[in-house]
């Protein structure tokens, strides 16, 4: 009896302590394969993005520049000084980036979704509508922005077809060469260009939603606007979250277009953040204070993700 | 996971950072060919310039051919990743012995210690056309093969129509004259009479604007004391100029439409044409005999074209400038000259060059450029705040063009690029 009493009380703390040590090998194996699959992509990370933004964060209180036979020399706080009362372009292009934005983010958000909803059908043909949604998305951006610079001149493509559906009643200008259609041309064209990645994006999401729903929906009677409010809106919220941030994200850093159709003009109706970034701290060569418009626009971004990610989490 | 493994991943990854770096640095081989000559590298902006780039192999084969000394290994780029390549290459110490390099660039590159006196016998850069030659500080730092010269280009027949005069270089339109005649020309039918290639970008409007301005009494910068914009570019020369500048788009005498290059001009959409003489040929395979190469209209301080094209330094990197210098030496002879003007339709650097060149000796169709250039040429600011003065120009110029304010848009201008001034020390004046 002592010992069938003794053996099991002894033998499950031998276990223990050796399946402990197994554990704890298989542990370091595992951190090891991990260490070795993760070291890739943080070399790439740590050399392309923690470094630069470390150095842009250095760089923005010197007068560094890009080709000088001077050290850079620490100047404090001057260049943020200079950012926020003698840089009127910078303070245009804040706004114009956040102008950018604040339309696309809704617009392009909401016409994907009912782009969505449209192909999201079940009827013939519908792949050939989807294919056609996606093809800007998988075109070039620069392409595309010379194509549509071509269609927004004076007599373009543009402003022939107002002229015919209007039967000239109404005469289209030359959109980039206006300053107050320069933007709202460069928007259309962008929601144009992205808004078929964003249904892709959206569809998947409503194919997620299980059809007895929808049949559940249909039996109480409701109605196709209250199966979208009630059945189809809420199983959207976690794609609905996605879609947010990447248009909101992608919206900020607003450049090629503006690079290659209008150079921030015209009379800076153009200009964005990154546009005067990179004119600033490349093509006229002031390091310094391009790595301080960069910092700048870094923070916003932060506080407007953190923002997001905030009105997010409170609703779940 | 744990601090610890976190602290091991981010050491991981500074190792392996340091190492990608590290490999960065090598690369740098020896510079003695396989029968013990030295090798000079050479880089240039010609890889989508089949013509230039033909006379450079001729020059480079004729030279390693001469001697056994020096050996140049040539290495070209496309135009518009060029100046980036250098940058970099200068960032990262690795700079040929022998470029070349837009004019206007010049002075930057010497400041920044990219290129070394040229130090090129006197006969040889005297010889030259001034604006074929690049200095800084009264030091001269690079020399080029020809000239490129601007002109408007017009119909004999169109200007006899409508009763206009023909300018000549010593005679050239007074500004009053010139509105004239393009109020005429649109009344003739011209929807814009003049195309001055608006709907160009980068050094083009610098190139092409700023000798208006300089012809109206204004400049880019004081080139007295080379620290101050003030007064050159915002005072009343280059505000009345700037208003004509404006006026001239808001009149529909000219617009910022239309292709890159002289296809209106060509198709006789445009009466007159303010280009370059690289579109003269073909204009003159258009118009035949009717076309006529003008000299630009004086705003007031008489014509203005801007000069200086593309030129040849040594680095100062160049572990034997003997050798780079050696090659220029033997790189300026009239025969080479000659051949770029010929091929590539430029104005030779040398008289004798040009009496003996195809399109612009005694013969030559485009014979007028040459007194164009040599009459009327303006070498841009020869300060390192060059590219910062081009760049704020140009986008000056475009809002106003669009419409903005003239006088506040040149004071804007102004202060941008007196505060880039001081934060560079004044570029060493």
């Amino acid at each position: 009896m002592t010992l069938t009493h003794t053996a099991p009380t002894e033998r499950p703390a031998a276990g223990r302590q050796q399946s402990r040590r197994r554990r704890a090998a298989a542990g370091r194996r595992e951190q090891r394969a991990g260490l070795t699959m993760a070291a890739p992509a943080l070399i790439l990370l740590l050399l392309f993005l923690v470094v630069p933004v470390l150095l842009a964060f250095g760089l923005s209180f010197t007068n560094a520049r890009l080709i000088s036979p001077n050290p850079p020399r620490f100047v404090g706080l001057d260049n943020f000084v200079r950012a926020f009362t003698a840089d009127p372009t910078f303070l245009r292009s804040t706004l114009n980036t956040f102008v950018f934005a604040a339309v696309i983010v809704p617009v392009q958000a909401g016409l994907g979704l009912a782009l969505a909803v449209l192909v999201n059908q079940k009827i013939r043909g519908v792949t050939a509508f989807r294919v056609i949604f996606f093809v800007p998305v998988v075109t070039s951006i620069v392409v595309v922005s010379i194509l549509w610079k071509f269609m927004y001149q004076d007599d373009g493509l543009i402003n022939s077809f107002i002229n015919t559906v209007t039967f000239g009643a109404w005469q289209g200008t030359a959109w980039l060469n206006n300053p107050s259609t320069a933007l709202g041309a460069i928007i259309v064209l962008s929601i144009w260009q992205a808004v078929g990645f964003h249904m892709l994006i959206w569809l998947s999401g409503l194919q997620t939603i299980p059809e007895e729903l929808y049949e559940a929906a249909r039996m109480d009677g409701a109605s196709p606007w209250q199966q979208f409010t009630n059945v189809t809106w809420p199983g959207l919220r976690s794609t609905m979250v996605f879609v947010l941030v990447t248009i909101t994200i992608a919206a900020l850093g607003l450049f090629v277009q503006v690079d290659v159709m209008t150079q921030g003009g015209p009379v800076n109706s153009t200009t964005t953040l990154v546009y005067h970034a990179v004119r600033k701290g490349y093509r006229e060569q002031e390091t310094g204070y391009g790595a301080t418009i960069s910092l700048i626009f870094f923070v916003i971004v932060l506080v407007i993700a953190l923002i997001q990610r905030r009105l997010t989490r409170d609703e779940d | 996971m744990n601090r610890g493994s976190l602290a091991k991943i981010l050491s991981v990854s500074a190792l392996g950072a340091l190492a990608l770096t590290a490999c960065g640095q090598a690369g740098q081989g020896g510079t003695t060919s396989d029968d013990g000559r030295v090798q000079l590298t050479m880089w240039t902006h010609s890889a989508g310039n089949p013509a230039e780039l033909e006379v450079y192999e001729q020059i480079v084969k004729d030279f390693n051919a001469s001697q056994d000394e020096y050996e140049v290994v040539e290495e070209s780029f496309p135009q518009g990743a060029y100046n980036d390549a250098i940058v970099a290459a200068a960032a990262a110490d690795d700079l040929p012995c022998l470029l070349d390099m837009d004019g206007p660039i010049v002075p930057n590159w010497a400041w920044a210690g990219y290129i070394q006196p040229l130090d090129l016998p006197t006969e040889i850069t005297d010889s030259l056309l001034p604006t074929a030659v690049g200095s800084y500080q009264d030091e001269i730092y690079s020399a080029g093969y020809w000239d490129a010269a601007l002109g408007v280009i017009a119909r004999r027949s169109v200007l006899e129509d409508n009763n206009i005069r023909i300018p000549t270089v010593d005679e050239p339109w007074t500004i009053d004259e010139f509105d004239d005649a393009l109020g005429t020309l649109k009344e003739a039918g011209y929807d814009t009479p003049l195309d001055i290639g608006a709907e160009d970008a980068g050094e083009w409007w610098s190139y092409a604007y700023s000798p208006m301005l300089q012809s109206a009494g204004g400049d880019l910068i004081d080139r007295d004391t080379m620290l101050s914009a003030e007064g050159a570019l915002n005072g009343p020369e280059a505000v009345e100029f700037f208003t004509w500048f404006q006026d001239a788009f808001a009149k529909g005498w000219t617009s910022n439409g239309g292709t890159i290059g002289n296809e209106e001009f060509n198709n006789d959409e445009v009466a007159l044409s303010y280009t370059g003489m690289w579109n003269a040929l073909d204009a003159v395979k258009a118009a035949g005999d009717d076309v006529l190469f003008l000299p630009p209209p004086d705003f007031g301080d008489g014509p203005k074209i801007g000069g200086a094209s593309w030129q040849w330094g040594i680095s100062s990197t160049c572990e034997s400038p003997e050798g780079a210098r050696a090659y220029l030496e033997f790189s300026f002879q009239d025969e080479y000259i000659t051949a770029f003007s010929d091929k590539q339709v430029v104005i030779p650097a040398t008289e004798a060059a040009t009496a003996a060149s195809e399109h612009f000796g005694p013969e030559g169709k485009l014979k007028p450029f040459v007194e164009l250039s040599q009459e009327f040429a303006v070498p841009r600011p020869e300060t390192p705040a060059y590219p910062v003065i081009s760049s704020t120009f140009e986008k000056a110029a475009k809002d106003i063009m669009n419409g903005a304010d003239v006088q506040s848009t040149l004071d804007g201008a102004v202060q941008e690029i007196d505060t880039n001034i001081a934060s560079n020390d004044g570029y060493g004046f």
